[in-house]
Order: structure tokens, then C-alpha cells, then sequence
């Protein structure tokens, strides 16, 4: 058994990693071995291990954006083997485990890609766009204090748990990486469904989604065309079907809405 | 009108434009599909012939193809388009490896590729039979007399059956007719995706429907030129300058 | 210089009202005229930036992420306390003050945690009004579970992930006033200095981590809120980046760090796997309301598990020791965290251990699969166990699951007085950054309450009592003491980048981590720590002379941020150390094995030791200078802890 067994034959493996100096330099791909790789490692302790020896040689280590490794900040987000998230349904790279590979196999690993998060260095991206997306309109607009009290509105638990399954989005960014078009209608409809569902998002409903669709075609994502890549590698599960209710909010708000511009 | 414009060429409405033209165009084919499975019909074209007439000169027919040429012009724009703008969105430099048949269908990631096979198609399609009944400059059709209609009409049956005597022709219908399955596979369910038509009750249903559809319109559609060419029943009357009359009983005379 | 914590007079529960009635205030107009840095986007920072910002204030908020939305309180998994009684169940305003003072056995300021139970109600009223979707009852009404140290209900959840719902919570109102322009974001931007004018705050300097640019910020008052310092352990449930830079800083600035060796270990962590391990990952405390602590009955069945001889299944239930239920039946395996943390290791120290170290026990889910189902176990905590499964390879809803205690919080932190001011005049600190709340143990949930309250609820009225006595004039960065402070800074990282040594950063944290554990973790005596004083400073030593970087410092260079982290543990280690060999007393998350009671439990010593141990920097290589801030209780009877 994993994680209980000391015995579990380590690896030697080749990685190709995607090397870039910065935004604006031309990257390549390298090649690199590791060795006595334990299959318990997580595929980011893997990469420690990596980056600990070419800083012992005296070379860069490779960039690479992580926090809390457990699967939950959105931080990490590498494309693995031709996989936003590496080979693994519903896991995001950092919760990835070396059980996953086998002795001699070869690893590419490369950044998320796509125009609106430009690469700042080796395998790190700039996904601020999504914070901006937020900016446009991710949230009920009410001031700290003077709310009622938390039990005025009941709210069905199935729109309440259907609002968490929307809110669980973590901001990794994978929809992005693995759609065809770049498109980050995922994200964008995670968020807009949320707050559709629930009563508190309904004062706002209209502006929101005008407003944070605009920003999203601002930022130059794709337009989603339903190939679904982005739900299937979705780290924690994000359906399709919000973004069905992003489309229906975009139509009603755009039809109904008291803005002319 | 400025919110209208700016609605239709965003994200969303580029795709609610897409979707509403794209499920639009199926209803067509479905019309399209029934008129052309009366060439099958052993009785010489006279059905075919007939509601090829009818079509050609119903005024709501023609007003309704009015809006079906729109309706192509826009969708195939528009898919231009958006395939274009999608390319941009994905940046200059491309993954190295990328393996997105594990995470999607491949009908799903070519549509526009699949678009443009139809559309292609669609040109060589329109030349050969469109513009041969409208337009006598390219050709013009010979006059047949039908039942249950006061005046000759003309013979787009003959046109068919000749053109699906020739292999290539056949060949391109068929390679086609896979074009659109494909595009339908896809297409069909996606449409109601993008109008936010989706629900846990309805959706399996959708989905369903579509796969059963693209499949039964294309195989259909294919069929007909492949009997056509196989069965020597089928055959265009050679082009006499005369008004040939034809009946619906009738077995059609084999011309030798 | 003597600690005045600025507690109001008058009846515990007024004083708060009374508080807020007596500080000055900003006029509207005025407010617009001030400007605030806030340090930090996690739960503390992002709320006191959007408050503050709403109030009117302008406001500058950093974080070293790219994004605020991932600070480490995004990882809090179980649930945030509140004292809404929803449940019927006796809770109020009193019993969770009282549960707070005394789960931190008795080391916290009573004013403080009884304003903290006050404003718990408004914290869960903000958030729902957020939308925030907090788990439900089929009626619609929002929904409870419990949590160690209490016997009541009050903790309410969003499934596995309730520190990221809060988060994001706060994040959107963050994200609203960057876009009313009220807030100026300055992602992957790390504070690496304090910048103090006549002796009050006026400024940070920052380092651009994709440019390696060094900024000069320049505000009115200065907020921290830059979380807690587990990391110095190396392993811990912390996020990576987790660090004490932007605290250490204004410690030697003149801000003085309380209790540093407050750490509280989570008795609920999958055990280390191996050396190569970067971090601990924490199951949440929620799963000791279903699962129950065993490990084998006698040293002889635990060798034969750890061989492989037997395996877990096998083991029949007179030969499984439920350990926390049989020694203490009234709290059963929702002890407070110490008291399980010790236990465990205690049942491994006796070689009861499971694993295939034998540092861990099991938290066994068998009973509660039986008695209600797999899906209903999977409703409540399939996210755990789900990344349980990932992370060890192992199916918890077969196997009971391996746990061992792991570093999760420090109760330690900036001193603060009741206003949230640290002794600099105009740094203020919030969150898990402050010492304030929980005294030597921290209870579950609180935390997220904790850092919620301080930036909805308590900075927004206590920072315009500062600022309204400072004149709304323009503050700008032409003052000698931001280029000074500047030039240190860039001192500091060009000397890191220039010694050229042979050991990575991560190196020297493996090391400082293996001490720290080893001699001020789960349990420390006097000799331990005299040790480890010792060994940290020769670390440090070899730190500055062995120190291998590479590439350069005017780009995006993540080894020379973790070296700059790693400096400060370094100092901040012996820090800890200190204050762990002045406290001779057991109390909470510090148990000095010289002071227990016949039973092993934490022996403390309220005549000597109810004090607030608050260190004040004397200058490099000077011992810090301690000074006291006495506690007095007046609501809450001091009594020896019991959960029996
Ligand atoms: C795994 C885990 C589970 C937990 N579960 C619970 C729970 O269920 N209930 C509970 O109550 N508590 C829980 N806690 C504790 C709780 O999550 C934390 O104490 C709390 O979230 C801390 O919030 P904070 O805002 O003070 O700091 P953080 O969330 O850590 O935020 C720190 C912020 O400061 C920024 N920052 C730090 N230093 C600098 C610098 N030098 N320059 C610029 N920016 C800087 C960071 O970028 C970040 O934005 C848990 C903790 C862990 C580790
Ligand atoms: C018989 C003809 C056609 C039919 C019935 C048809 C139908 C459809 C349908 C239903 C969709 C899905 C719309 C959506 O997802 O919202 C679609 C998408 C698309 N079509 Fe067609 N189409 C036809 C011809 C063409 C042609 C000639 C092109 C030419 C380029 C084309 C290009 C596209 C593209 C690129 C898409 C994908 C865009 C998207 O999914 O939004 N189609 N089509
Ligand atoms: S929708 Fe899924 S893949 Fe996209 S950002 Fe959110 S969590 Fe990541
Ligand atoms: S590092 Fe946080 S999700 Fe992977």
C-alpha cells in the first residue's frame, strides 16, 4: 500500500520542461533527469527535488507557482503531458502523486498558454485577468454591517448546495489552459451562477453578468463553443451546466436590462 | 441601437447568433432530406419534380429562402469569425504536447474545420443544382408536366440523376454527408447548451435527440445519391427539348 | 516602555459599546483624505481593506500571491464560530467567551475574546449577506456542527471548504471597491520593511517579485495582516509561502512580539511519508465528530502492524485502545487540540504507534459507514477523504485513516492593545498576525472568526480613534527614512545574492524545522531548549556564510524570496525558543515537560505565568528584553482545565 510502504521502488525519470526567461523573451523546451524519484512524492515535491539540485549546480530553478498544496489556493497550475493538471480527473497538480508515473517514463511540463495570461517567467503565468473579471461584477454589492440577520432568508438547500458547487471554483485557470478557444466562460459562469442561484446575487443580477462578460472579451478569452475540455479537467468539478445559466443570464439581462450601451 | 450591436458581436452573442442560425439551418435539412429522399421514389422524379416546384415558387417557400440563405451567410460568417477570434485567444505559441482527445470529443474542437468542409461542399452543391433551377443562364432545366400541377415544372430529378451517376460527385456527397454528421454530432446538443437550455430532466434527452439526428439526417442524406448511382433504375431523361408528361403510378419508362 | 493595553472601564459586556461610543472619529469628508496600507488579502486583510475602504479611506493592499483570493486562508477547512444559538443547544454570547478564555487556558485578554464573541454573530450575518454559501438545513436555515473544546453546536461550515467561501467572500467586497478605485491591488508585491517616521508608521517598502524592483509605499497608518508563522517548523499545515517577514520586520521597527512560542499542534495531519515531504496536510478537526482515535492496545500488536504481520481490519475491538474516550469520557475525541495532540504522541512514545514509522495513530470512520452510510459520510467530508485517498494512496472508507499532530497555527504573534495597535503608534495588526485571541491554545473555528472580526468589526471604528489625531496632510515617500529603509533592504537582498556558498535555502529551513520540532514542538524541557538556542545560532551563522542562490535579483527569483523567509525564521526560531525557556509552566500548545501534573496533563502556574510575554528588540545580537502585560480575570475562574 501507498504512503505505508517504505518499499515502493523509486524512479528515474526525463522531464521536458518549458524554460523562458520572461514575458517577452523566447522560451524552449529542456531536458532534465531526476533520480530516486519515491512514487509518494507529490509531482511538485518531485519538481523540489529538481529545482534543489540545479540550484546546488549553480543554475536557475525552474518557476513555478504553488501555495498551499493541498488543492484548494488555485495556485499551482502546470500542463502535464499534454493535461492541464497532469493525467489525473478532479486533481490539481499539486495533489498529483508520483504513483501516477512510471519508472522511466518521460515528463513534459509546460505553462498554461493562452493570450490573456502572458507567461512571467519559466512555467508562472499572469492570471490577473481573472481578478479583474471579478472586479467587473463578482460579488453583491453591500457595505460592511447593517445586514439582517443570517436566518431572514431561508434559501432551499438544493440552490444552497448548488451555489457551493459553483463557489468551490478555486481560480487555477486549468478551463482556460485546456480549452481549444481559451475561453474562460467556466470560470466566468461559475461565479455569475452562484450568485444567480441565490436570493442575495438577484438585486444585481442583470449589470453582473453584462459587466463581467464585457470584461472577460476585454481580456481577450476565447468564445466558448461546449467542447468541454475545460469542465473535464476542471480540478474540482465546475459543470457544464453553469455555464448554460451564464448563457441564460447573458440573454435575459441583455434583453431586459435598462442598459442602452 | 448600439446595445444590439454590442450584444451580438460579444462572446456570448456571437454564440447565441451561432446557435439560434446553426438550429435553424437542422430544420432545413430536415425539409431539405424529405424532399430529397422522393428521388427515390420509383416513379420517374414526378414527386420530386413536383415539390421541387412547389418550393421554387410558394411565396412563403421563398420568402423562407430568403431567410435560409441569410441565415447560412451569418452562421458561416459568424463561425468564421469566431474561429478566428479563438485562435487569437489561445496566443502565438502553441503546446509542445497537448492531448485534448482525452479531455473532449474531436467533432467538438473541429467544427470549424468541419464548417468549412460543408461549406466547400455547399458551393459545389449550390452550382450544380441552385443555380441551375433559377437561373437559365447556367444551364436551365428541361420541362416535365407532373400531376396535380397545372403547368410544366422543371426537371431538377433529371439533374440529380445524372449528377449522381458520376463517381466523384458521389464520392464528395457522401465524404460531405460525414462533414455534417460530425458538425451535427456536435452542433445539435450544442445549440441548446448555448441557449441556456439545460436541464437535469431535459438535457439526456437533447443529447440524445441530437446524436440520433445527426446520425439518421446524414445517413440518410447520403443514401440517396449512393442508391442512385448503384441502381440503374435511376436514371436522367435525356434532355429532348419537349414536354414530357409524367405520372405518380406510373413505372417510369426506361430509356435505353 | 510600559504596555498599556487600553482596555475600556466598565462591565465586560459593555465595554465594547462603550468603546466604540469614546473613540474619535474621522468626519466623512476627512476620511477620503487618509490613506491606509494593509498588508495582506486573507481573511484579516481583505476585510479591513474593503471596510476601510467603504468608510471612505483610500487604501493600498498588498500580498505576495498573484492574486488575494489565495492566501492561505483559502485552505481553513472546517468552520467559523459564532454565537447565534440556532440550535437551541445553550450557546450565547458568555459560553463562547468563557469556552475561548478557558480552551486557551487562561493566557488571553478577557476584554478581547468577550468583544470577539460579541461581533461572531455579525461576522455570519455579513457573510450570508454575501452570498457566501454556508451549508443548510432542509428548511432552508443554515446549518451547525460542532468542534473540539466546546459542547455545543455553533460552528457553521461550507462543506470541507469553509475558510475558501469566506475568503472569497471577502475577496468580492475587496474586489469591488479596486474597482470603485477605493482600493489600489498590488499583487506579488512582499513587504520587506517598515518604515517609521518619528516613531509612528508611515510606510513599507516592498519588493516587486516579478521585477525585483524595491517600492517605497508611504500611508497614514499601516495594517498587518500578514498571517502566522507555523513555517518556521519547515513542516507544517501552512501554505508554503506562509512566512513572519513583514511581522519580524516591524518587530525590530519597535513592534513587540507576544508569546512566540504559542504554537498549537493539530492532533488531525496525514503523517509524514518520507524526507522529501514539503509540506503537512491537515484533516479536518470536523472528522473527530465521527471518527474515533485508536491505536493497537498493546506495544506487541502495534510492532506486529507496523511489520505487516497483521493488518488494521484484523484487529479486534478489545485489542484497539479508543484512547481520548477512555481518559476522557465527557469530550470524548473532541478533546481541544493540546490535549489530543498530546495524547497521540504519547501513544507513540509508548510504541503504540501505527504506520510504517510509527508516528501515527488512527482515526477510524468504521462505526459511523455502520451506523449511517458511505454516502452519508461522503456528504459530510468526501472532500477529505477524497484528498486523504489522493495524497496517501489509501481508502479511508476502508482503512481507518493514519493521523499524526502536525504544526497548524501560532497563537503568538504582534502584541497588540485593544484597539489592534502594536506598540509602534500607527501599525495595527489583525488575523493570526496578532497574538490577541487565544492565548496558549487556539480552539477550532476560531481562527476565521478571529480574523474576520478584527477587520470587519474592530479596525474599522479603532483606526480613525488614531487617525483622527494625526492631521490629514498628504504623506509621501520624502522622508530620509524611506530611502534608508530602502537602501537596507536592497543591502540585505544583494548580500543574500552575493555569497555564493553551497546550501539552497530550503536546506537551512529543513535544518531550523528538525530543531524546532525536535526541541520547542509538542513538548520542550529547559535543556532541550538551551539546545536548540545554541544550534539555531550556528545555523544562522552558516546561513550568512553558506547561502548558494543563483540567477539575479532584478527578476522574478523564487529561491532568493525563500532565503529572505528563511533569514527571518532564523532569528524569529531563537526567539521562540526564549520565550519557551522563560514560561516555566505547561499551558496549552506549551507543555515544558518539567511542569505536568501526576496525569500528564499541562501543569500551569497562574501565580507567576499570567502574563502576556511581549519581547521587545533591543538591536542585532542583543538578547530581547521582556516585558510583561499581566492578565486579569475577572469573569472567567481560573481553574485547571479538565475534559474529563
Ligand atoms: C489547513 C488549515 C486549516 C484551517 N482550518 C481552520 C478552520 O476550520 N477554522 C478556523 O477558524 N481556522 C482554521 N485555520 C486557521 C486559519 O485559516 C488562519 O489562522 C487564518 O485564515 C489566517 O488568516 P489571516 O488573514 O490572518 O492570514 P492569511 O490568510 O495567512 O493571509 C496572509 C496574507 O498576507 C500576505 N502576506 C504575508 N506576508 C506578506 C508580506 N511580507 N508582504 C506582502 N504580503 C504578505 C499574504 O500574501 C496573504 O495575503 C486553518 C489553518 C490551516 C493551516
Ligand atoms: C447544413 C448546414 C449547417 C448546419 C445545420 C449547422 C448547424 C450548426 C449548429 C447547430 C451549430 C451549433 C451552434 C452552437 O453551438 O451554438 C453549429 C456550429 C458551428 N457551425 Fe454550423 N451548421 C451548418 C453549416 C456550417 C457551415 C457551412 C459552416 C462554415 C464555416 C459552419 C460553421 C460552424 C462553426 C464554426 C460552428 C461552431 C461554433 C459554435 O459552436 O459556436 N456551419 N452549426
Ligand atoms: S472553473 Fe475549474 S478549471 Fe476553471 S478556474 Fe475554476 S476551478 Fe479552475
Ligand atoms: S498549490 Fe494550492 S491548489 Fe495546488
Amino acid at each position: 500500500m501507498a504512503g505505508s510502504n517504505p518499499n515502493a521502488k523509486p524512479m528515474n525519470l526525463t522531464l521536458k520542461v518549458w524554460r523562458q526567461k520572461n514575458r517577452v523573451s523566447e522560451g524552449g523546451i529542456v531536458d532534465y533527469k531526476v533520480k530516486d524519484i519515491s512514487p509518494d512524492m507529490s509531482f511538485l515535491e518531485m519538481l523540489d527535488v529538481l529545482n534543489e539540485d540545479l540550484l546546488r549546480q549553480g543554475q536557475e530553478p525552474v518557476a513555478f507557482d504553488h501555495d498551499c498544496r493541498e488543492g484548494i489556493c488555485g495556485s499551482c497550475n502546470l500542463f502535464i503531458n499534454g493535461r492541464a493538471h497532469g493525467p489525473e480527473q478532479g486533481t490539481t497538480t499539486c495533489q498529483l502523486h508520483m504513483r501516477k508515473f512510471s519508472d522511466g517514463d518521460t515528463i513534459t511540463i509546460e505553462p498554461w498558454r493562452a493570450a490573456a495570461f502572458p507567461i512571467n517567467k519559466d512555467l508562472s503565468v499572469d492570471r490577473s485577468a481573472f481578478d479583474r473579471i471579478i472586479q467587473a461584477g463578482g460579488y453583491v454589492s453591500i457595505n460592511t454591517g447593517g445586514t439582517p440577520d443570517a436566518n431572514e432568508i431561508p434559501i432551499p438547500k438544493d440552490i444552497a448546495d448548488r451555489a457551493f458547487e459553483a463557489a468551490t471554483c478555486i481560480g487555477c485557470g486549468a478551463c482556460v489552459a485546456a480549452c481549444k478557444n481559451a475561453s474562460a466562460m467556466l470560470f466566468v459562469s461559475a461565479k455569475v451562477s452562484q450568485l444567480a442561484l441565490l436570493p442575495q446575487g438577484h438585486v444585481e443580477r442583470k449589470t453582473r453578468v453584462e459587466n463581467m462578460v464585457a470584461q472577460m472579451d476585454l481580456e481577450g478569452f476565447g468564445a466558448c463553443t461546449n467542447i468541454g475540455s475545460c469542465a473535464a479537467e476542471c480540478p474540482v468539478g465546475i459543470s457544464l451546466e453553469n455555464i448554460a445559466i451564464l448563457n441564460q443570464e447573458f440573454l435575459s439581462a441583455k434583453a431586459t436590462s435598462n442598459n442602452l450601451a | 441601437m448600439s446595445w444590439i450591436s454590442k450584444t451580438l458581436t460579444s462572446s456570448i452573442g456571437r454564440k447565441i447568433v451561432m446557435a439560434t442560425t446553426g438550429l435553424f439551418l437542422c430544420s432545413f435539412l430536415v425539409v431539405h432530406l424529405l424532399i430529397n429522399l422522393q428521388l427515390l421514389r420509383h416513379d420517374g422524379g414526378a414527386s420530386f419534380n413536383f415539390w421541387a416546384e412547389f418550393m421554387g415558387t410558394n411565396p412563403v417557400i421563398r420568402f423562407m429562402e430568403i431567410v435560409l440563405m441569410l441565415g447560412f451567410a451569418v452562421h458561416i460568417y459568424q463561425g468564421l469569425a469566431l474561429a478566428y477570434h479563438n485562435k487569437k485567444a489561445r496566443g502565438a505559441q502553441g503546446y509542445v504536447v497537448n492531448h485534448s482527445e482525452q479531455n473532449s470529443q474531436w467533432s467538438s474542437r473541429n467544427m470549424a474545420l468541419l464548417g468549412t468542409l460543408l461549406l466547400i461542399f455547399l458551393i459545389i452543391h449550390l452550382m450544380n443544382f441552385w443555380v441551375r433551377s433559377r437561373f437559365d443562364a447556367f444551364g436551365g432545366l428541361a420541362m416535365v408536366k407532373v400531376p396535380n400541377m397545372d403547368h410544366p415544372v422543371g426537371d431538377l430529378y433529371s439533374v440529380a440523376a445524372a449528377s449522381f451517376k458520376i463517381p466523384w460527385y458521389v464520392a464528395l456527397y457522401a465524404v460531405a454527408q460525414i462533414a455534417l454528421g460530425y458538425h451535427l454530432w456536435h452542433g445539435f446538443r450544442s445549440g441548446f447548451q448555448t441557449l441556456g437550455l439545460k436541464h437535469p430532466k431535459y438535457t439526456p434527452a437533447v443529447y440524445y435527440t441530437g446524436y440520433a439526428f445527426s446520425v439518421v439526417i446524414s445517413v440518410l442524406f447520403a443514401l440517396v445519391p449512393i442508391v442512385m448511382f448503384f441502381d440503374d433504375q435511376y436514371q436522367p431523361r435525356p434532355a429532348t427539348g419537349q414536354t414530357v408528361e409524367q405520372s405518380l403510378t406510373e413505372e417510369p419508362a426506361v430509356l435505353r | 516602555m510600559v504596555l498599556d493595553s487600553k482596555l475600556p472601564e466598565g462591565p465586560i459586556a459593555e465595554k465594547w459599546e462603550k468603546h466604540k461610543f469614546n473613540v474619535k472619529l474621522v468626519n466623512p469628508s476627512n476620511k477620503r483624505k487618509y490613506d491606509i496600507i494593509v498588508v495582506g488579502t486573507g481573511l484579516a486583510g481583505a476585510s479591513a481593506a474593503a471596510s476601510l475602504a467603504e468608510l471612505g479611506y483610500n487604501v493600498k493592499a498588498f500580498t505576495y500571491h498573484d492574486s488575494p483570493r489565495r492566501a492561505h486562508s483559502i485552505a481553513a477547512q472546517g468552520g467559523i464560530n459564532a454565537a447565534k444559538n440556532y440550535q437551541n443547544d445553550g450557546d450565547s454570547i458568555y459560553r463562547l467567551f468563557y469556552d475561548t478564555v478557558k480552551g486557551g487556558d487562561y493566557r488571553s485578554r478577557e476584554a478581547n475574546v468577550y468583544r470577539l464573541a460579541q461581533v461572531s454573530v455579525n461576522i455570519i450575518d455579513q457573510c450570508v449577506a454575501q452570498g457566501v454559501p454556508f451549508a443548510r438545513e432542509y428548511g432552508g436555515l443554515l446549518a451547525n456542527r460542532s468542534f473540539g473544546g466546546a459542547q455545543v453546536s455553533r460552528t457553521f461550515y461550507a462543506r470541507g471548504q469553509t475558510g475558501q467561501q469566506l475568503l472569497l467572500g471577502a475577496y468580492s467586497a475587496l474586489s469591488r471597491q479596486v474597482a470603485y478605485g477605493k482600493v489600489k491591488l498590488y499583487t506579488r508585491s512582499e513587504m520587506l520593511d517598515l518604515v517609521t517616521v518619528d516613531g509612528q508608521a508611515r510606510g513599507i517598502i516592498t519588493r516587486n517579485l516579478l521585477t525585483g524592483e524595491i517600492e517605497q509605499h508611504a500611508a497614514h497608518a499601516v495594517v498587518l495582516a500578514t498571517g502566522g508563522y507555523g513555517n518556521v517548523f519547515f513542516l507544517s499545515t501552512n501554505a508554503m509561502y506562509c512566512n513572519a517577514t513583514a511581522a519580524w520586520r516591524a518587530h525590530k521597527k519597535g513592534a513587540y512580539f507576544a508569546n512566540p512560542c504559542f504554537t498549537q499542534i493539530h492532533p488531525t495531519c496525514i503523517p509524514v511519508s518520507g524526507d522529501y515531504q514539503s509540506k503537512l496536510t491537515l484533516m479536518s478537526e470536523s472528522l473527530r465528530n465521527d471518527g474515533r482515535v485508536w491505536v493497537p492496545a498493546t506495544k506487541e500488536t502495534a510492532e506486529r502492524l507496523r511489520k505487516g504481520e497483521i493488518d488494521v481490519n484484523d484487529i479486534q475491538e478489545d485489542d484497539r485502545d479508543y484512547f481520548l474516550e477512555r481518559k476522557y469520557p465527557a469530550f470524548g475525541n473532541l478533546v481541544p487540540r493540546d490535549v489530543a495532540s498530546r495524547n497521540a504522541k504519547q501513544m507513540c512514545d509508548e510504541g503504540k504507534g501505527v504506520g510504517s514509522t510509527g508516528l501515527a495513530v488512527y482515526l477510524d470512520f468504521a462505526d459511523v459507514i455502520k451506523r449511517t452510510s458511505a454516502e452519508a459520510v461522503s456528504q459530510k467530508y468526501g472532500n477529505l477523504f477524497d484528498m486523504y485517498a489522493k495524497i496517501t494512496g489509501e481508502n479511508p472508507y476502508e482503512r481507518p485513516m493514519r493521523i499524526y499532530p502536525a504544526v497548524h497555527y501560532t497563537m503568538g504573534g504582534l502584541w497588540v492593545d485593544y484597539n489592534l495597535q502594536t506598540t509602534v503608534k500607527g501599525l495595527y495588526a489583525t488575523g493570526e498576525c496578532n497574538f490577541s485571541d487565544h492565548g496558549a491554545n487556539r480552539l477550532g473555528a476560531s481562527a476565521l472568526m478571529q480574523g474576520l472580526a478584527d477587520g470587519y468589526f474592530v479596525i474599522p471604528y479603532t483606526i480613525g480613534d488614531y487617525l483622527a489625531s494625526t492631521p490629514p496632510k498628504p504623506v509621501t515617500t520624502e522622508d530620509p527614512a524611506f530611502a534608508e529603509a530602502t537602501a537596507a533592504v536592497q543591502a540585505r537582498v544583494q548580500q543574500m545574492m552575493s555569497i555564493n556558498g553551497t546550501r539552497t535555502p530550503d536546506d537551512f529551513h529543513k535544518k531550523l524545522g528538525n530543531l524546532m520540532w525536535e526541541y520547542c514542538g509538542m513538548s520542550r524541557n529547559a535543556e532541550g531548549l538551551r539546545f536548540a538556542k545554541q544550534e539555531i545560532a550556528k545555523l544562522r551563522q552558516e546561513f550568512w556564510s553558506d547561502l548558494k542562490l543563483a540567477g539575479t535579483e532584478t527578476e522574478m527569483n523564487q529561491a532568493l524570496e525563500k532565503a529572505g523567509r528563511v533569514a527571518d525564521f532564523l532569528e524569529l526560531g531563537e526567539l521562540m525558543v526564549d520565550d519557551a525557556l522563560d514560561r516555566n509552566e505547561s499551558c496549552g500548545g506549551h507543555f515544558r515537560e518539567e511542569y505536568q501534573t501526576p496525569e500528564g496533563e499541562a501543569l500551569r502556574n497562574d501565580d507567576d505565568y499570567a502574563y502576556v510575554a511581549a519581547w521587545e528588540y533591543m538591536g542585532d545580537n542583543q538578547p530581547e528584553k521582556l516585558n510583561k502585560e499581566e492578565l486579569t480575570f475577572e469573569n472567567v475562574k481560573l481553574t485547571q482545565r479538565s475534559y474529563k
